[in-house]
């Protein structure tokens, strides 16, 4: 017997992460669907947990999990392309709809700037911070490059997106069901400019148009959030 | 399910493509989506495979985000450096911005049905 040996191998192996994340992920959706779809248990949220809880407890570096986690992360590129499907099937909403879209994608995107500013700064936080704070609500690549472009740290951007991704995926669904304001397109589009990728998959298993608008609204809010955090940034330095 | 991959990953491709040779503020995987729609406009019709596949790898887009939200706990040092008030921003910026695109949106949408009425 080589316990020792068998044990090392498996620390190595990509299987590890793979295994895990699918494991961690089929977990949470069982306890959510024993919760009754409460909130709390939002797949995302427990399905992290129970990974992070896995690596603490069993000293695996986040270096050996990403091993085999990545092929998961893989596709996220490939899934946000089909996004593509849902939206078509809402072609007539979206062209119905089209000016009420773009003021409210242009309206949220200087809000998801300008709260997280306003209230870090409110808060006392430092320079470097707030300016990381500035693409919190955009999908993780084009918050990178926000970041590096206006002199932020990089990392904590990505950490605010995930943070605030996840907080808006708990909280939309109570939140919009009790003001009254769970229209789908107004749901999607909201979640989208809000809480990015993490809030279009939630809303997704809502309905199929409202993570349809999400996915549309994320993308096009990254891109005015790219072209407005330098136009913000000019502004308050004056 | 390979026609809808080589779809989904072509089409992302030709995004990330575009995307880097222009400098291009945006994902390639967004571009891509954009391009698909496009596509499918002129088109005038959805692939079968496509329509079969895409909703099932959809129904489990949140799997797809656990290995980057788990990699979080490599910063939570930053994160809590600054104890409750950095926590409080992300909770409260969230809030803000879900509330103020729903609230104008819903607005408008309300304003152009009273128009579209008169």
């Amino acid at each position: 017997m080589n316990v020792t040996a068998a044990l090392e191998w498996l620390r190595g192996s990509p299987l590890l992460g793979l295994g895990l994340t699918l494991a961690a992920y089929r977990l949470a959706l069982w306890l959510n669907r024993r919760a009754h779809g409460h909130p709390l248990t939002n797949s995302v949220l427990i399905g992290s947990l129970l990974v992070i809880a896995v690596l603490l407890g069993c000293g695996i570096s986040p270096a050996e999990y990403m091993k085999g986690a990545q092929f998961i992360q893989l596709l996220l590129g490939p899934a946000t392309v089909g996004l593509a499907i849902p939206l078509y099937h809402n072609l007539s909403r979206l062209k119905r709809a089209a000016l009420p879209l773009t003021l409210t994608l242009l309206a949220g995107s200087l809000t998801g700037i300008l709260s997280a500013v306003g209230l870090g700064a409110a808060f006392g936080l430092p320079h470097e911070i707030l300016l990381s704070l500035m693409p919190r609500a955009v999908t993780t690549p084009i918050a990178i490059g926000i970041a590096e472009h206006i002199g932020g740290i990089p990392a904590l951007a990505v950490t605010f997106v995930i943070v605030s991704g996840i907080f808006g995926a708990v909280v939309v669904k109570p939140l919009f069901s009790r003001l009254r304001l769970d229209d789908d397109l107004v749901m999607g589009v909201a979640t989208g400019i809000a809480a990015h990728g993490i809030g279009t998959a939630r809303v997704f298993l809502l309905s199929e148009t409202a993570g349809a608008f999400a996915g549309l609204a994320m993308g096009l809010n990254g891109l005015v959030t790219a072209v407005l955090v330098p136009i913000v940034l000019g502004f308050m330095r004056l | 399910m390979i026609e809808t991959l080589i779809w989904l990953i072509g089409y992302q491709l030709a995004g990330e493509l575009i995307c880097r040779s222009l400098a291009l503020p945006l994902p390639g995987a967004v571009l891509g989506m954009l391009l698909l729609f496009l596509t499918l406009c002129v088109k005038k019709g959805i692939p079968t495979s496509l329509n079969t596949h895409v909703p099932q790898l959809l129904g489990h887009f949140s799997l797809l985000f656990i290995p980057a939200c788990a990699g979080v706990i490599v910063y939570w040092s930053l994160l809590t450096a600054h104890g409750w008030s950095l926590l409080a921003t992300l909770a409260g910026a969230t809030l803000i911005t879900l509330l103020v695109p729903a609230l104008l949106l819903k607005l408008l949408l309300a304003r152009r049905r009273r128009g579209g009425a008169a």
